[in-house]
């Protein structure tokens, strides 16, 4: 047995990959192409030997400075080219292998580029935006002091003076500005006015900052703008108002200029005079278009600029990314005593050895280096990653598995068998062919569209689903295998399998709600025979057949469980474990509700009306009694106070020689060595290497005693509690075809009863959406979850340690995966 | 309801408290104060940052950085946090947090008025006024000419106004008058803000009330300290300590009659909670006092963190980030100027 075991063929997922601890020793000369070597192979996983030192101390330092330099310059450039508007077309032109330097210097100058190009148009931009201002204050201005005349005129005062900024900020419109200045003589009494334009959100508190400063004596006009105006700022559009300001007093014009210029309001001037108003809007428009063709070209240049770079940037990115990568690596590596060689050290699986060795030697050769690159295997006193190779069907359900814990190194993994149970257990919930072929298409389509989907970012639902698409098909496969069992479809049952086995008594069939049916051939060949549904015992057939059920698997997959701890025990050689632990275990699971699935299948096979709650609850109560009609085989009664026994007997086999027989192991170790300090150096010599520090640790006796006990106290509560936990199988299948039947009779059929088409279509209607989101979202949903629990609890706490950590390779693919 | 905030504390304040806490524990370490003190450039600076929550903030600084630019960003970074937490907030609590604000308020008003007193620019001053103080009109400011017309023309409109109302006089705004409303309005924030804790009641109520006090007699003892020598009456001096902590009122009475440094120290030797800050000191030296005080101040900050369900978190937070933004600006000051045998002089380690 023991022979035949360990001749089986090695599983690939069954154990991780063996893996050794490595070290290298790179001539400094050869070291970045090496370890980009490394990257592109991706199998190898650097140790940080530079653990105490902070980022700014370690060697490579200032060439990961630079790549941040870069990748910063490089962000900068993609930010102006979406702002742009410019798609970064992802065209992948091969041609340019630049090197670094020259990028950096390349990147540079477009840096430097693009930063004029920007400087330069945002002042062509604050000059249009004056202009643009101007021209709207003319306009609307203009028809204020048209008013504010006969206003004025009508109270006999004179309005002779404009006020204008002395702040005018821009040299182009001096021309302007001079024009305007000679139109308005100045004269110090009587009323003025100032013109300007300030954001729309300010308005309000503008107007009663000028009221509160000049105590009311103002006359405050405003004009929504008609045209959005940049804001130089945040460049967004947004909303201005025009405003004319009449006011008198010398002591008012500097306090409203301040006000002005705090509320950051532009003041243009307006002259008063129709026709040298009219002369300056022309003026202004003028220079207005002229500035506009300056403004596209300008734009032009840019986008042009910008798309030559955007061509390249995907790949500069890419490159720059890889760059600090490899320095970052570089920087967990010692440099040796003679600072010619860098040593560096990892974990890599046995089988990339000649790879790795391969990807080296190449490095040594393409970098002309005199020396080779030393690479030899080492001892490690830590344990090794878990590294499992996974294709994309396995990688879900190892996905699956790893969200729990990841494997100890080497530790039998339980995803080899999830990969049927998973879907399995959760189709027992899900069961209903119907349903099973729409989960079909979903994930047909998915798989169909495989190669385009994982090329483009998904949403994180989408994302999710994409990723679980290999478990939705086995789920919805298993699901139509177990709706043809049940033999619902939509919750309708279906004559597949010919006809059903029973029959009216006679062929009016007016009694078959109340008498029954008789039965008057063999039974249905696959499946529950269809006649079951709607009958009145069909809910008790069906739950007393589910319930069974769901107590056969549990207890086939505890089973598992335990079985899987006994090969981990063999593996590691523990043959403590297997005595002490899985022996025990195995007769009390089975002793109880092994029996218990014995017993259901015997009263399957026979027809045997036995009450099995009474079976096992009198095997406790009281076991020397009597069966009676309960008997199910000859011998019933021994056999249960034999099991009973060897159940009561395996408590305290797992619990108590175990700790006892460790601390024994641990005494004879250590016979006659009281010192405690020669220890460790004699331990070195007469032990190997490699676990000679697990036994330094000091051996708690208590400690180790309170958690066997905890342990067994868990196996035993958790036996129970777990059979009991599989009965969600049976609960959920039957939720799901009760919510599909209600649908089904109390939606459809009812709808359909009616003549009216309408009420007919809007039944069609919602019997679709409670179809679509109710039973192939929310129930797919929520049997995944137990079904996941069921994996997670009550199969994997048998064997499963998960306190190891995964194999993470320095990969250029892994990089870039990242990113997105 | 006083005393059972555990029961409803977590309806409305609990997603922030978690949130404040998360931020808190994203605060320097002395570990990281130790590598930031051992960097020989800005550069190293930032890239010790960059591993740090600062990261996102500073990644895109092209790089010959400038002190300004790493405690703007830093800066940046504390009034995101507290912005996002004003929008979650529901009152009370949004008016909590609003109260721990006024006091950049008051800074920025006086920062702006004197400013303008010696007729500097606008613009220039308020890129140099804190961002949680900043309210719509405070340009407007630079436009008063006298007290008077500071409260009439601006003040009136933001929350700092019922505060002004005890020092409006129509003098004109000079360096001392400008001294006395700073104080004046802080003497009369903190009393509002110790009214307003107290009428929250609870365990707000006892660790705001401490955190004030030590607020407001720290205070006492700066208003005393600096205007040794001044022209302000003794009169004068006890108008500005507020009206609550271990000092009020019979150390208030001594204290407005100190003449120098080391009456002082007398005086505040008689509090037990004051005495170690003292006792540190040598005899005539107010130099240290700041660091000694602002160390006994995190120190209770942060002791703030070990009670659940109150706003003092909140508080606390604020301030320790204040702290560390101080000490960032330090350290990068020192590294600047070459000056790192005084790195430590002024860096308090909030951990």
């Amino acid at each position: 047995m023991m022979q035949w075991l360990k001749n089986l063929p090695e599983m690939d997922l069954m154990r991780s990959e063996k893996m050794t601890f490595v070290q290298l020793i790179i001539p400094v000369e050869s070291a970045h192409r090496a370890v980009s070597y490394l990257g592109e192979l991706g199998l190898l996983q650097f140790r940080d030997l530079n653990d105490d030192k902070s980022p700014f101390q370690r060697t490579f330092v200032n060439q990961v400075k630079r790549c941040a330099e870069m990748s910063r310059k490089l962000r900068f450039l993609k930010d102006q080219i979406n702002k742009a508007g410019l798609l970064s077309s992802a065209l992948p032109t091969l041609q340019s292998d630049v090197d670094l330097e020259a990028l950096e210097s390349q990147l540079a100058d477009h840096e430097h580029e693009l930063i004029e190009m920007n400087a330069n148009s945002e002042k062509l931009q604050q000059t249009y935006n004056e202009l643009l201002e101007f021209k709207m204050v003319l306009q609307k201005a203009g028809s204020f002091l048209i008013s504010g005349k006969s206003y004025e005129s009508a109270e006999g005062r004179e309005l002779d003076e404009n006020v204008y900024p002395s702040d005018y900020p821009e040299s182009d419109s001096t021309s302007l500005l001079e024009q305007a200045t000679q139109s308005g003589p100045s004269n110090s009494s009587g009323l003025r006015f100032i013109s300007g334009i300030i954001p729309k959100s300010k308005v309000l508190f503008f107007e009663r900052m000028l009221f509160r400063a000049t105590r009311g004596n103002l006359l405050f006009n405003q004009a929504p703008a008609d045209e959005l105006i940049m804001d130089h700022v945040s460049s967004e559009m947004v909303e201005k108002t025009i405003f004319v300001v009449f006011f008198s007093g010398e002591q008012a014009k500097t306090k409203i200029l301040k006000i002005c210029e705090a509320f950051g309001a532009n003041c243009y001037p307006v002259p008063e005079d129709l026709t040298k108003q009219t002369q300056i809007t022309q003026e202004v428009s003028l220079r207005l278009s002229e500035l506009e063709t300056t403004l596209d070209v300008g734009i032009r240049h840019r986008n042009a600029a910008l798309h030559s770079i955007g061509v390249h940037l995907s790949i500069w990115m890419n490159m720059v990314k890889r760059e600090k990568a490899v320095f970052d690596t570089l920087n967990m590596l010692n440099f040796d005593v003679t600072k010619k060689c860098l040593v560096g050290e990892g974990w890599c699986p046995i089988f990339a050895k000649p790879q790795i060795q391969e990807a080296l030697q190449r490095a040594t050769f393409d970098s002309n280096s005199q020396i080779g690159i030393i690479f030899h295997v080492m001892d490690s006193v830590e344990s090794p990653p878990t590294y499992f190779r996974t294709n994309t069907f396995t990688n879900a359900y190892q996905e699956i598995v790893d969200a729990y814990g990841v494997a100890k190194y080497q530790e039998a993994n339980p995803a080899v068998y999830t990969v049927i149970t998973f879907p399995f257990l959760f189709a027992v919930m899900f069961g209903d062919w119907g349903h099973g072929i729409c989960l079909l298409l979903g994930a047909l389509i998915l798989i169909a569209r495989e190669g385009k989907l994982s090329s483009q970012k998904l949403g994180s639902f989408m994302e999710m689903l994409f990723g679980g698409r290999y478990v939705l098909l086995l789920m919805s496969l298993f699901s139509i295998y177990c709706g043809l069992i049940y033999n619902e479809f939509f919750s309708v049952p279906y004559h597949i399998f010919g006809d059903s086995a029973y029959r009216c008594r006679d062929d009016s069939c007016s009694d078959a709600h109340t008498v029954g049916l008789i039965k008057y051939r063999d039974a249905y060949p696959f499946g529950v025979d269809p006649s079951w549904r709607g009958s009145r015992s069909e809910l008790p057939f069906l739950n007393s057949l589910k319930m069974k059920m769901s107590i056969l698997f549990g207890v086939a997959q505890m089973n598992l469980g335990i079985m899987l701890s006994y090969f981990n025990s063999i593996f590691f050689n523990n043959s403590l474990d297997i005595r002490y632990q899985f022996i025990p275990q195995m007769i009390f699971l089975n002793s109880l509700f092994g029996y218990l699935s014995l017993l259901i299948i015997i009263k399957w096979c026979t027809g045997s009306q036995a009450d099995l709650y009474h079976v096992m609850i009198y095997m406790f109560l009281s076991p020397f009694d009597d069966l009676g009609e309960n008997e199910l085989f000859w011998g019933q009664r021994p056999l249960q106070i034999v099991l009973l026994l060897s159940a009561l007997v395996a408590v305290p086999w797992m619990l108590f020689p175990k700790p006892f027989i460790l601390r024994k192991l641990h005494a004879e170790r250590f016979q006659g060595r009281t010192y405690g300090v020669l220890r460790s150096s004699e331990m070195d010599i007469d032990s190997e290497p490699g676990s000679a520090r697990h036994h330094e640790e000091e051996f708690n006796f208590s400690e180790v005693f309170v958690h066997q006990m905890i342990h067994s106290i868990e196996f035993v509560l958790g036996s129970v509690s777990n059979t009991a936990s599989y009965l969600r199988l049976w609960a959920l299948s039957l939720a799901h075809s009760e919510l599909s039947t209600v649908f089904y009779e109390k939606v459809l059929l009812l709808a359909w009863g009616y003549e009216n088409i309408l009420i007919r279509m809007v039944g069609l209607a919602v019997f679709a959406f409670a179809t679509a989101f109710i039973l192939l979202m929310m129930e797919t949903l929520s049997a995944f979850l137990h079904a996941l629990r069921l994996h997670w609890v009550e199969f994997q706490n048998k064997f499963y340690g998960g306190d190891g950590y995964k194999f993470k390779p320095f990969s250029f693919a892994a990089l870039a995966d990242d990113e997105d | 309801m006083y005393g059972f905030e555990a029961m409803t504390f977590n309806i409305h304040g609990g997603y922030l408290e978690a949130i404040v806490r998360g931020h808190r524990s994203g605060l320097l370490t002395a570990a990281d104060y130790n590598n930031l003190c051992q960097c020989e450039t800005l550069d190293d600076i930032k890239m010790h940052l960059s591993a740090t929550e600062y990261g996102p903030y500073l990644q895109n600084e092209p790089s010959p950085l400038h002190t300004t630019t790493i405690v703007e960003k830093c800066t940046l970074k504390l009034v995101d946090e507290y912005k996002h937490m004003l929008c979650q907030a529901t009152e009370p609590m949004s008016t909590f947090l609003e109260y721990i604000t006024y006091g950049h308020m008051i800074d920025n008003v006086v920062l702006i008025v004197t400013g303008t007193l010696h007729e500097r620019d606008v613009q220039e001053l308020l890129e140099k006024c804190h961002p949680l103080g900043m309210f719509d009109s405070i340009a407007t400011l630079a436009v008063a000419q006298n007290m008077r017309e500071l409260y009439r023309l601006v003040l009136v409109d933001t929350p700092l106004a019922p505060y002004f109302s005890e020092c409006i006089t129509s003098e004109d705004l000079d360096d001392m008058n400008i001294e006395i409303m700073r104080n004046t309005l802080y003497k009369a924030y903190l009393e509002d803000f110790y009214r307003f804790c107290q009428k929250l009641g609870g365990a707000t109520a006892e660790i705001m009330s401490d955190l004030l006090a030590f607020e407001a007699d720290r205070r006492a003892v700066n208003i005393t300290i600096n205007s040794i020598g001044t022209e302000l009456t003794r009169d004068d001096r006890r108008k500005l300590y507020s009206s609550f902590g271990l000092l009020y009122p019979y150390g208030h009475e001594e204290l407005a009659v100190c003449e120098d440094i080391d009456q002082v120290r007398g005086v505040m030797e008689k509090y037990p909670p004051y005495q170690p800050i003292f006792s540190k000191l040598s005899y005539g030296e107010s130099q240290m006092l700041d660091k000694a005080f602002y160390e006994e101040e995190v120190k209770r900050l942060c002791l703030s963190f070990e009670q659940q369900f109150h706003y003092g978190v909140f508080f606390a937070y604020m301030r320790l980030k204040e702290q560390e933004i101080r000490n960032l600006m330090w350290i990068s000051e020192c590294v600047a100027q070459n000056q790192k045998s005084r790195v430590h002089d002024s860096v308090v380690f909030i951990f």
